[in-house]
Formats: structure tokens, sequence, C-alpha cells
């Protein structure tokens, strides 16, 4: 039977879980960062948008996960775990973390946010002991990205680089 | 603290008012650097979800020409001018006389680039100076910053600060559009995010209770 493919949609600070036939994107990444962890044998993969580097950052009493690198990609895996994923199978890939602006101003460590959410994503992964296996970071242009958990390709949409696969 | 969610409808008005003063003051200079009419809409003034914001203008990958810049001093806070990009060839095209120039070209001209650069420095910087007038409150502008991206990676910079507090953000958004383009109201937007610690400043210069 023919199974209608839906686009799971993941907004800021959110993450999800897919099996195949779905996809599942995230749009206008900027300094944020889209990090995608997958068992490719299982047909599962999970996605979070990241958007700030430490849950230490917080300055409020309850915290959203998905926001903060360190809270985010260890809660991610337990989804994925959940779903049928295996812990020591995992591989991820990485998107985004874009410096946008270049300013002069006091706030750098603000405007700084996309090189430091992505470092902070990368050591959450290899404590963990993901790999790291494509990523395409850094920069300073948007980026929309969908990944497919069949064939474990993530698209990647610049606005002048046009789509491409890693 | 007071979070986003105590405002009342006071405060929303205030809040309207800023937008009014700042966005009225920068259309006014808009409209005499290009020597024509610019309307302006009355202000909104949401508290969104932060996936919310990005539907203000059409979805996280519309892309935009955008100046963004970053309020300091009494009362911090992000500020974008957002223009489609149909909109902000046609302000390079009459500020520059150059009829071709185009966004859509890999390498648009240099010269329309910065002319679309001075255009939010003056626009960002009038509506600053009618809000720091309004509330009494020192504020220093960073130097603007211009791109042409997907708004949704543009906005992201103004909800950093608001992130570490919650998933709200207050938006105060005044859309502004030449006269004889009536139906396109999306063409301009000014949309100022005060980081969470600045309602209470802008609040209490204007003699509101807000604890």
């Amino acid at each position: 039977m023919n199974e209608l493919v839906h686009v799971i949609k993941v907004g800021i600070a959110d993450m999800n879980v897919v099996q195949p036939p779905h996809l599942i994107r995230t749009s206008g990444l900027g300094s944020c960062v889209g990090v995608v962890i997958f068992d490719q044998m299982k047909e599962v993969a999970g996605l979070a948008h990241v958007m700030l580097p430490d849950s230490s950052l917080a300055r409020s009493e309850t915290i959203n996960i998905a926001k903060y690198a360190d809270t985010a990609v260890e809660a991610l895996v337990e989804l994925i775990i959940q779903a049928g994923g295996r812990k020591n199978w995992l591989k991820a890939k990485l998107a985004g973390g874009a410096q946008m602006f270049s300013f002069q101003s006091a706030n750098t460590d603000m405007m700084r946010i996309g090189p430091r959410n992505v470092e902070a994503v990368k050591r959450e992964l290899e404590r963990l002991r993901i790999p790291v296996v494509a990523e395409d970071v850094g920069g300073s242009s948007g980026r929309t990205i969908e990944f497919n958990p069949k064939t474990c390709i993530l698209s990647i949409r610049t606005v002048n680089q046009g789509v491409k696969e890693i | 603290m007071a979070t986003i969610r105590d405002l009342n409808a006071e405060h929303i008005d205030i809040l309207k008012e800023i937008g009014n003063i700042g966005a009225g003051n920068a259309a006014t200079a808009l409209s005499q650097l290009l020597n024509k009419k610019i309307e302006m809409n009355v202000p909104n003034v949401q508290i969104v979800i932060f996936d919310e914001v990005m539907e203000l203008v059409g979805g996280a990958e519309q892309v935009v020409a955008a100046v963004f810049l970053r309020i300091e001093g009494e009362a911090p806070g992000s500020m974008f001018f957002v223009l489609s990009l149909p909109q902000a060839e046609r302000f390079v095209k009459q500020m520059t006389g150059d009829a071709l120039f185009s966004l859509a070209s890999p390498q648009p001209s240099e010269l329309g680039m910065s002319a679309l650069q001075e255009l939010g420095n003056i626009l960002a910087g009038s509506y600053l100076s009618a809000l720091a007038d309004f509330t009494k409150l020192t504020l220093y502008p960073s130097v603007p910053a211009l791109t042409v991206d997907m708004i949704g990676a543009i906005l992201q910079y103004g909800l950093l600060e608001l992130s570490r507090v919650g998933d709200y953000a207050i938006v105060i958004d005044t859309a502004v559009h030449e006269e004889q383009q009536p139906g396109d109201s999306i063409n301009g937007h000014f949309f100022l995010l005060p980081d969470p610690d600045s309602f209470v400043p802008i609040f209490r210069s204007l003699g509101v209770s807000y604890e």
C-alpha cells in the first residue's frame, strides 16, 4: 500500500524523530545548528534545532531541553533509542552555525554564537561517542536542511548556492 | 522578575506608541530621502513563540534584505529593517538611478549594496533617536549590518537574549510602504525586539509600573 510521505517540521529549539518513508526538515538555520543523529540499518533518525551552546546560559527555572547543545543531543539520542535506534550504531550529520553578521560591537560573544553552537554540539557528540560523518557548518549563509532516514542523505539549501547533499 | 506574559493592555499600548514614534520618524526620513510619500501601518505588538516570529514575514525561508543592529545602553535589544527583494531593488534604483540593479545576481553592484546599507543606517538611526527622545533612555546603536538571506536565519539573532529566558518574543512590528503600492503591505518592516531586561526601564521611563 502506498503511504503518504510527510515532511516532519522541526521548529526553533525543537526536536523530533523520523522513520521512512517520511522526511524531517528544519528551515532558516542561521547561527542555530541542525544536528541529525541516525541509525542507518534501523532506518531511524532524529533532528534537533539547537539555538544556544549551553544550558548554563538559561535564566529561567524550567528549560526547553531542545534549545541547548548540552541537553538537546543527549535527549535526542534518547528519543532515537526509544524509536528503535541502537546506541552504538549512531552517526551524526551537522549543518548550520553560520555567522550571519560581523560586528565590531561589544557583545561579540553573542554574535559568535554560531561557531560556539557548533563546538558545543561536537563536544556533546564526542562525549556520547557518536561520530560526525558529514558537516556543512560556518560561513555566513542561512540554511534549510532536510534528512531522509532511508538514504541517510542530508540536503542543504542556501540562498546563493542552491541545494547540496552530504 | 516579571515575564513577557505579565504585560497588560496599557503596556501593549505603550509599546505600540514606541513603534509609532520610531517608525514614524524613520518613514519621514525615508520619504525625504526618496522624495516620495511613504505610508505606515498601525504598529502591531505581538507576543509570539519563536516559530511564529518567522511567520510574521512569510515563513523562515522567505528571502529578504535586512539591516540589523544591536542596541546597547539602558534598554538593550535588536532592531531589524526588513525589505522584500523587489522593494529593496526599487529603493536602490530610485537612490542610484541604476535601473539594472538586481539582488538576484550573484554579485549585486557595490554601489547599490552600499546605497541599501546607507538606507538602513539612516532609517534605523532615526527610529532609535526617536525612541531615545521619547523614553529619555540612553541607547547606543551598533553599526548596522546588511544581509540578503532567509528571514529565519536573520531574525534568530534578535531572539538570542530572549531565548535565555523563555520561548516567547515580544515583537513591535511596523510596516511601511510607498504610496503607489498599497496592495503590497509587506514592503518594509521595522522590527524592534527588546531584550527581556529592557521592559522594566522602558516602562519605568514612561511612568508605568511593571515589576
